[in-house]
């Protein structure tokens, strides 16, 4: 396999502006609103019909929306870290969507989702080993090579981990990326529910983020549960990425942390369930566009 | 494949206990204390469980209404293990839910939920159905009048009928549109319904007797007439006029072709 480097932003690629996650609750309000964000991001397998070729609503809403602002593919249903074989049907059809609208942005996650011909509805973790290495490489340069462009890989949430792996988990992602030439998807959320979950530091892993692959950011919310009595005799707490609540305050600061050391990038918000009024969204957005701004003020100051 | 054979066996029996609360967690999982490790391993089980039965509950709200949350959520989760997604795209998720209610033992005294199901699913489908153009009744009279029976009628790609020995139409009305749900009482008569979306709403509406058939002998590619006949020999009271208003009304027809 060939060593890529980084490759620069295309023509045509997200601004590095805040987006937010396109919801059907929200489609009237943007069309009729044509509020001031940066781009928007949708979940692909929700505008591929119900099994019979895809029509109403949802084609009607994002061809609408397509013709104001940047878009960005978010896939949920490629399973890259399964054994099984890549879903020839998923590619076409996501090549097809793709033909239609012409996301500027596709990313998928460092995950499995299918066994067989089972599919799980979640995004299940890998253990990072050599051989897990070389099936995800497969599946990326598969998947970039039949759809014919770049694709951003997410660091996921986890609340397992397994004895079988060998190596941390951005040592993964950044061999990835040079083996593949895939950009990173960065998910502050989910680096910090997993340095909480397996006890690592979160801002070293903000730090040492491979920060030239990252051309997307994710900032989301998370629940707190639960998770038995530690050793120490102190009730535990596990942290579940729910994205049906604002980012706390930690994920915010650990978003800034990042941008300060690697400048703007896209930065989604992402609100999956309990979705609220369009206007509390937009308003997170532009939180991040502000900390992006605010945080460029200061580069110009001292230079 | 032997290159991953580890990582197979790792997907297998994490799939396995994902989908059989009874069988064991995969040994691989980092050993904490036991306790802990199955801790962890629910999440992922709490994940996929409510994901298919909230996508579940917003395709049946019916049905959700009709049995109530807590119900609705044992159910779901039968049907879940009986029947895991075989897809990426969760809205292909649940068009077998109707053949499930047939048999499913504790609702076998609500006997019109299969055929609430299968309501619900046209509705999900014709939502999701590609768009077509829509026919107007007025084309009909610009025929010449013996020439009406030999034409085919088209039907739009979302639109589709229930025939069934139940009153689904009505109770799906009430517990639609109403705070209190009215009361229906148990002789009432079967009930064909037509479901459309000829734009971005879909429409349910009672159709009359016979009206069934004859849209079934439509699809099948048979004339007006001989769709008509069709009808006719089934129910003696099918009436072409009242029928043909009512589909063009709701938009089920997307074009008309002469001979």
């Amino acid at each position: 396999m060939a060593d890529h480097q980084p490759l620069p932003a295309a023509a045509g690629s997200l601004p590095d502006r805040a987006g937010a996650g396109l919801k059907p609750e929200h489609y009237r309000a943007i069309l009729a609103e044509q509020p001031d964000i940066g781009w928007f991001e949708l979940h692909p397998e929700n505008y591929m019909g119900a099994g019979r070729g895809a029509g109403g609503p949802p084609q009607y809403y994002l061809e609408r929306i397509r013709a104001l602002y940047p878009l960005s593919f978010h896939g949920v249903g490629l399973s890259i870290g399964s054994t099984g074989r890549l879903s020839r049907d998923h590619l076409q059809r996501l090549k097809g969507l793709m033909a239609q609208y012409q996301p500027e942005q596709f990313s998928e996650h460092l995950a499995w989702s299918s066994h067989g011909s089972a599919y799980m509805n979640d995004l299940l973790p890998l253990p990072y080993n050599q051989a897990t290495l070389q099936l995800v490489a497969a599946h990326v340069d598969e998947a970039q090579d039949y759809l014919g462009r770049r694709m951003l890989i997410e660091n996921p949430s986890t609340y397992a981990t397994f004895s079988c792996s060998e190596m941390g988990e951005i040592d993964f992602l950044a061999e990835l990326a040079r083996r593949t030439g895939c950009g990173l998807l960065l998910d502050i959320n989910n680096a910090y529910v997993c340095a909480h979950n397996h006890g690592f530091d979160p801002a070293s892993y903000i730090d040492a983020f491979p920060a030239e692959w990252v051309s997307e950011i994710h900032i989301a919310g998370h629940a707190m549960i639960d998770d038995g009595i530690e050793a120490s005799g102190i009730a535990g707490q596990l942290l579940v990425d729910t994205h049906d609540r604002p980012a706390c305050a930690t994920v915010w600061s650990l978003f800034r942390r990042f941008i300060r050391r690697a400048g703007p990038r896209p930065a989604l918000i992402e609100w999956d369930n309990a979705i609220p009024a369009w206007p509390a969204l937009h308003a997170e957005a532009t939180r991040a566009d502000r900390m992006m701004a605010q945080n460029h003020a200061m580069h110009c100051l001292a230079e | 494949m032997s290159a991953y054979s580890d990582l197979t066996l790792l997907q297998q029996q994490f799939t396995a206990a994902l989908l059989a609360p009874s069988t064991q967690i995969p040994a691989a999982i980092a050993p904490t204390d036991e306790a802990k490790r199955q801790k962890r391993f629910n999440v992922y089980r709490n994940n996929m469980h409510a994901g298919l039965v909230a996508a579940l509950g917003a395709r049946y709200p019916v049905i959700l209404r009709l049995v109530g949350d807590e119900f609705f959520q044992a159910m779901a989760l039968a049907f879940i293990r009986q029947e895991p997604p075989t897809s990426p795209i969760l809205a292909e998720y649940g068009a077998h839910f109707a053949r499930f209610l047939e048999t499913f033992e504790p609702t076998a005294d609500l006997p019109y939920l299969p055929d609430m199901a299968r309501l619900e699913w046209l509705r999900h489908l014709a939502y999701h159905a590609p768009d077509s153009p829509i026919a107007a009744i007025a084309e009909l009279a610009s025929l010449a009048p013996e020439k009406l029976g030999e034409i085919r009628l088209h039907l739009h790609p979302a639109a589709s009928h229930l025939a069934s020995d139940y009153p689904v139409l009505t109770i799906w009305q009430t517990n639609t549109h109403d705070a209190t749900v009215q009361p229906i009482s148990a002789d009432r008569p079967g009930e064909t319904t037509l479901i459309t979306r000829p734009k971005l709403d879909v429409l349910l509406c009672p159709l009359p007797i016979g009206a069934g058939i004859f849209i079934t002998a439509l699809a099948e590619g048979e004339t007006m007439s001989q769709a008509a006949a069709s009808a006719l020999a089934d129910a003696a009271s099918f009436d072409l006029a009242k029928t043909l208003a009512a589909l063009f009304d709701a938009g089920a027809i997307s074009h008309i072709q002469p001979d």
